[in-house]
């Protein structure tokens, strides 16, 4: 009977410690003066940049291998160079090394482990003269041919919000989470 | 005339060294005070020190110096630099091609103390420094939260504010200590990817109760509001401890090209994390995964596996002086001095050594020892005149002790280029001449 007693009262305590660390989150202390301002639907969209590897966050539209690789000649090649290797900027292809060894190739091809990264590095800051000047289809276009010029897409593929998250990258499995407590 | 007094450049009985290679015992200059510094001053060719020698310097017996004849400048709105310090500089190396993509180094071997002056903090920028207008800037926090908020920075000012005293080190600072052959530079031109600042702003948990994160969050993804709209992902765990919405660096208002007028500060996280000009937090439940943390930030092993999300900044020092680029002045008697600083804690200990690594003798930290801050040590050295190699070696709270170059290198192959944080060794040849070595 006390043992039952005791555990109601264990289970009773517990679910006020969690119910108490849950409503900690959102419980600003008495000093805080409480100054934000509801942020607009439209405005949290406008900003909203992140694209996550299951494609949350990539926008509507298409791009060839083709279309890509114009795109890229004129924007891209000068920093970055033909087809993605000997430019001044990060070699994008031409990994022949792969990653171990005395000289490893740290390409897209080879290191790089979602495909979607691709198009959310080249959306917010590429090229970096003009960065937001590629158009959505473009940046489908070129993230298609960097993906083509590093082994992973024929050249007659075209990518979209629903295609993009879909290719396999070879290196996805590459990367161990140091960090500890942190839960993939 | 009077007579020279010679000094033997052995130290005397009094000045027993407590390791090899001549390292004194740290309490020693405040034990014997002003008389034994006097004895440092002079040496003479013949490598003795010479104590009271009459200064030959005509000039200085004039009664006035130019400067004492006339009034001097009158105020200034913001002060600068003497114009004999023009050498005490960032160094800049960036991209040919891009001029706002790379990065500008702090010149550790020219400071002292634990502050790193504004104008003098490291830089990695990745497109550039932007030219914010503080009335249009505005920090947006949504996602998984139950409002999303917007605030101006007229309304953060208006919030509790505290302080941080902290270093920011980018996680590829000293990555030329991955290369086969010791780089040949001034220490900061290649350790100086790393600051020290006193930081003031809102803790940034205050901000996410105010939203009310969902209790199933376990990332924020901060970006910034610059020319890459550079994006990071953040485990919610750090944003709650010690983040902080930083406004201030070192007392005015952060440097453009630290973040102004927003920045988030994770104390002894790797600079990437800690984002400039700070426009948007999304509340998430996993990492974004953005090309900062996966292509670049992360640290290729010899097995072909990657490091990533590593974070936190380890145990590291070295010494600013004696160091590369300087000159030693022949035998005698020197202040060893430089840096330690831990991501996980407070310092507890530096150990310096003289014989590349024989033994060891413990330098004095000088207060104060804060956590995840600079820690700057010293210990007084006589110099034989002899070949040298000195190391020093800091262990923090934790027990973590800096390791040597080998043991790292064994553990992580030379491609990892990021958080390279082995023991630095410096040859001191019997010439005086000073270079990096792998000792």
């Amino acid at each position: 009977m006390s043992m039952h007693k005791s555990s109601f009262l264990l289970i009773g305590l517990s679910l006020l410690v969690i119910s108490q660390s849950l409503s900690a989150e959102c419980d600003p202390p008495g000093n805080s003066p409480l100054l934000g301002k509801v942020a607009p639907e439209k405005l949290i969209e406008a900003w909203d940049l992140s694209i996550f590897p299951d494609g949350t966050g990539l926008p509507p539209g298409k791009g060839n291998v083709v279309e890509g690789e114009k795109i890229y000649n004129a924007q891209c090649a000068v920093c970055h160079g033909p087809k993605g290797i000997g430019g001044s900027a990060e070699e994008l292809a031409g990994g022949e090394q792969g990653l171990t060894g005395e000289y490893p190739d740290k390409t897209i091809g080879t290191y790089w482990p979602y495909a979607t990264t691709l198009f959310d590095f080249i959306r917010r800051g590429m090229p970096l003269s003009a960065p937001g000047s590629l158009t959505d289809d473009q940046v489908y276009a070129v993230t298609a041919y960097l993906l083509h010029v590093n082994k992973i897409l024929p050249g007659d593929a075209e990518l979209s919000k629903e295609t993009l998250p879909e290719v396999e990258m070879p290196n996805r499995s590459g990367f161990v989470w140091i960090y500890p407590g942190l839960k993939k | 005339m009077k007579k020279k007094q010679e000094i033997s450049s052995e130290p005397n009985n009094e000045i027993k060294p407590v390791a090899g290679g001549g390292l004194l015992d740290r309490r020693l200059f405040l034990k014997r005070g002003l008389t034994f510094i006097t004895a440092t001053t002079v040496t003479g060719a013949s490598g003795k020190l010479l104590a009271e020698e009459p200064s030959s310097d005509v000039e200085a017996i004039q009664p006035r110096q130019p400067w004492m004849l006339k009034p001097g400048k009158p105020f200034s709105n913001y002060g600068q630099p003497s114009p004999h310090e023009s050498d005490v500089i960032r160094w800049i190396s960036a991209n040919s091609m891009a001029s706002g993509n790379g990065v500008s180094w702090s010149p550790l071997h020219q400071l002292e103390g634990m502050i790193t002056p504004n104008g003098l903090h490291y830089e990695r920028h990745h497109n550039g420094v932007p030219e914010i207008d503080p009335e249009k800037h505005k920090l947006l926090v949504h996602g998984m939260v139950e409002k999303a908020l917007m605030f101006s920075i007229n309304d953060l000012l208006r919030y509790p504010m505290e302080s941080r005293i902290c270093f920011i080190e980018c996680g590829g600072n000293s990555n030329a200590g991955w290369n086969s052959r010791p780089v040949q530079s001034e220490v900061g031109y290649f350790h100086g990817l790393v600051s020290c600042s006193e930081w003031t702003g809102v803790p940034l948990s205050l901000i996410l109760k105010e939203v009310c994160i969902d209790p199933k969050a376990t990332w924020l993804i901060a970006e910034a509001a610059d020319g890459i709209a550079m994006e990071i992902s953040i485990p919610v765990e750090k944003a709650m401890d010690d983040a902080l919405l930083a406004l201030y660096q070192n007392g005015e208002r952060l440097r453009p090209e630290n973040g102004y007028p927003l920045r988030l500060l994770l104390p002894g996280w790797e600079g990437v994390t800690n984002v400039k000009w700070l426009r948007r937090l999304q509340v998430t439940d996993r990492p974004v995964m953005s090309r900062n943390e996966t292509a670049k930030y992360t640290e290729l092993l010899p097995s072909g596996k990657a490091r990533q999300f590593t974070f936190v900044m380890d145990a590291k020092s070295l010494i600013t002086s004696p160091s590369p680029g300087q000159e030693m002045h022949g035998p005698g008697f020197y202040q060893i001095t430089g840096l330690a600083w831990s991501g996980r804690g407070k310092i507890s200990k530096v150990e310096v050594s003289a014989d590349g690594g024989k033994t060891w003798a413990e330098a004095e930290l000088q207060e104060p020892v804060l956590s995840k801050c600079y820690t700057r040590f010293r210990i007084p050295w006589h110099w034989d005149g002899g070949l040298a190699i000195l190391k020093s070696r800091a262990i923090d709270e934790t027990g973590y002790v800096q390791p040597e170059r080998e043991v790292l290198v064994n553990e992580r192959g030379n491609h990892g280029y990021f958080h390279y944080n082995a023991i630095v060794s410096w040859e001191i040849a019997p010439e005086g001449y000073i270079s990096h070595v792998y000792a």
